[in-house]
């Protein structure tokens, strides 16, 4: 199962690092990246693999929105049905 | 990554265009719960929904988790009641209705719908025992939702239960009048009730229906608006275009958060409902909507086509994204959840009549309308009486949802809270209808019923 982690706020040292750090812990495979600055704001779409996962999903969303917190930026987790399911037909 | 534009898009409408999934709504048939003895009867109601519906909120919790997307509301929605009771040898069903607010109490969920009575062409004993009971269930419970059908396109308005309805509105606004007279708020009227419906305070499990499934409802006015705020100059076949696409996204999210709670509590999924169902929140309105289009405050003239053309867009885009389409699915207007509809009629560009003509061409019907508390019962029996026949000569459901605030007046205010928002009390036509409503009988079923 995949997820699309979005990462968007003030750009600044180490957002990719941070946030790479807790999926690697976690057995989170990052399958894709892509990164832009859209209207002065960092914005970062990550799509990763959860298979291996070691944690629940709930745990991992709760790392990534304290290191949101810790970092000044809005991290999202969802699953990726929810993308296919609005955008393809 | 060629989602990117994608990705964005959707986190855009959740967070700031409040993208919700409404209700996810379980009906469950009660019929293997009838009894003679009406305790029996409610001790089965009582186990089977906390049975049926033990992770029905857990897992609506867990998949909005996952898919990060809000699940607003967990509901249920059982069998008319007055199908259940009418077998016990009770003559006053109200502690049917506490069990049902009992059952949700335990299972987490916030409404209960079901308290019901199907009549659009005569009554049973138990129809007219329920119908009595309304009242002081609605004012002795919390979480139940009670509708009454009482017209339909295949057999004409009951003429009699119009009247009783009146009646039955201005008791319940008395009893519960210390608090604004809330009561009214879950309570619906309808013609050509439907039997899926998702949403409250209307839903009920027909009896046609399985089992048990499980319904969704979803919304997001604020995404079809900020769609057209970003094409200014566009036609209305355009428009139409843009509403559909919208509509389109927002059907395949629910369509998703259906299926899967479905599976996931092991019953068949039912309809998604796809509405425009506002709230008091600004950015969650219906009526900015039809001003987006270009009208100076909703209310005034285009604001019927407007509506017509936004519920018809609505329709086509949910049909095109989801096999499942069933409720209503179009524009909600409902005046004290909208806090767009609220302002029309503060400033007197929404009045009752324009309101009416807008439920021709809509989901729904006359909503959440607050209105003098002195309204004789003639009066709303013969607001109900229109609605229906609109309804019933359309081929098309509406509601009624009135709330004549227990001593209160034209200028002053509900206030109800939460989801149900505040509602500036409008004024009726204060002309006598008493002498139509006391004919009583049945209208007959229009010509088009004749189809077979």
């Amino acid at each position: 199962m995949r997820a699309v982690v979005t990462v968007i706020g003030k750009d600044r040292t180490g957002i990719i690092y941070n946030v790479s750090k807790i999926l690697a812990e976690n057995n989170v495979n990052i399958e894709d990246i892509s990164q832009t600055i859209m209207d002065d704001f960092f914005t970062m779409i990550m799509l990763v693999n959860l298979d291996n996962m070691s944690i629940d999903f709930n745990v991992l969303k709760n790392e990534l929105e304290k290191i949101a917190e810790t970092i000044g930026m809005s991290i999202r987790i969802q699953h990726e049905d929810l993308f296919n399911a609005m955008h393809t037909i | 990554m060629t989602m990117f534009k994608d990705v964005l898009e959707t986190v855009s409408m959740i967070e700031k265009e409040r993208l919700d999934i409404r209700t996810i709504t379980m009906g469950i048939s009660l019929l293997d719960c009838i009894d003679s003895s009406g305790e029996k009867s409610r001790q089965r109601i009582y186990d089977k929904i906390t049975h049926l519906a033990e992770n029905l909120v857990k897992e609506g919790e867990r998949i909005e988790t996952e898919l990060g997307i809000p699940i607003v509301h967990k509901r249920i929605s059982v069998t008319p009641i007055s199908l259940i009771a009418g077998s016990s040898s009770d003559l006053n069903y109200v502690e049917y209705a506490k069990i049902l607010d009992a059952a949700a109490a335990t299972v987490g969920v916030n409404f209960i719908g079901g308290f019901s009575a199907l009549v659009p062409k005569g009554f049973t004993k138990g129809d007219r025992i329920l119908i009595d009971s309304i009242p002081e269930a609605l004012a002795t419970t919390n979480n139940v939702c009670s509708c009454v059908n009482l017209g339909s396109s295949k057999s004409g308005i009951n003429m009699d239960a119009v009247k009783r309805i009146g009646e039955i509105i201005k008791e319940t606004a008395y009893l519960t009048r210390d608090a604004d007279s809330i009561g009214c708020a879950k309570f619906v009227a309808f013609a050509n009730a439907v039997e899926d419906n998702p949403f409250m305070a209307g839903a009920f499990h027909g009896i046609g229906e399985a089992e048990s499934v499980l319904n969704v409802g979803v919304s997001g006015p604020g995404v079809v608006k900020r769609a057209l705020e970003r094409s200014q100059d566009a036609s209305f076949g355009e428009m139409a275009e843009i509403i559909k696409k919208a509509a389109f996204k927002i059907t395949r999210a629910g369509h998703l958060v259906g299926t899967t709670v479905a599976e996931r509590l092991n019953v068949p999924f039912g309809i998604l409902d796809l509405s425009l169902a506002p709230t008091p929140e600004v950015g969650d309105s219906v009526a900015r909507i039809l001003e987006e289009m270009g009208l100076e405050h909703c209310g005034t003239h285009g604001t019927t086509a407007a509506l017509a053309m936004l519920n018809d867009a609505v329709k086509k885009g949910g049909i095109m994204a989801s096999t499942s389409v069933g409720g209503f699915s179009g524009a909600f207007i409902p005046v004290s959840e909208d806090e767009g509809m609220i302002e029309a009629v503060e400033c007197g560009a929404l009045t009752f009549d324009k309101l009416e003509a807008m439920t021709s061409v809509c989901s729904v019907g006359i909503d959440m309308v607050a209105i003098p508390g002195d309204t004789p019962a003639t009066t709303i029996s013969a607001i109900i009486a229109d609605e229906a026949a609109i309804g019933v000569i359309n081929n098309k459901t509406t509601g009624v949802r009135l709330i004549p605030v227990y001593g209160k007046d034209v200028g002053e205010s509900a206030e109800f809270g939460g989801l149900l928002g505040h509602a500036p009390i409008m004024a009726v036509n204060k002309n006598d209808s008493s002498i139509f409503i006391n004919r009583g009988g049945h209208i007959p079923a229009p010509i088009h019923s004749f189809k077979n």
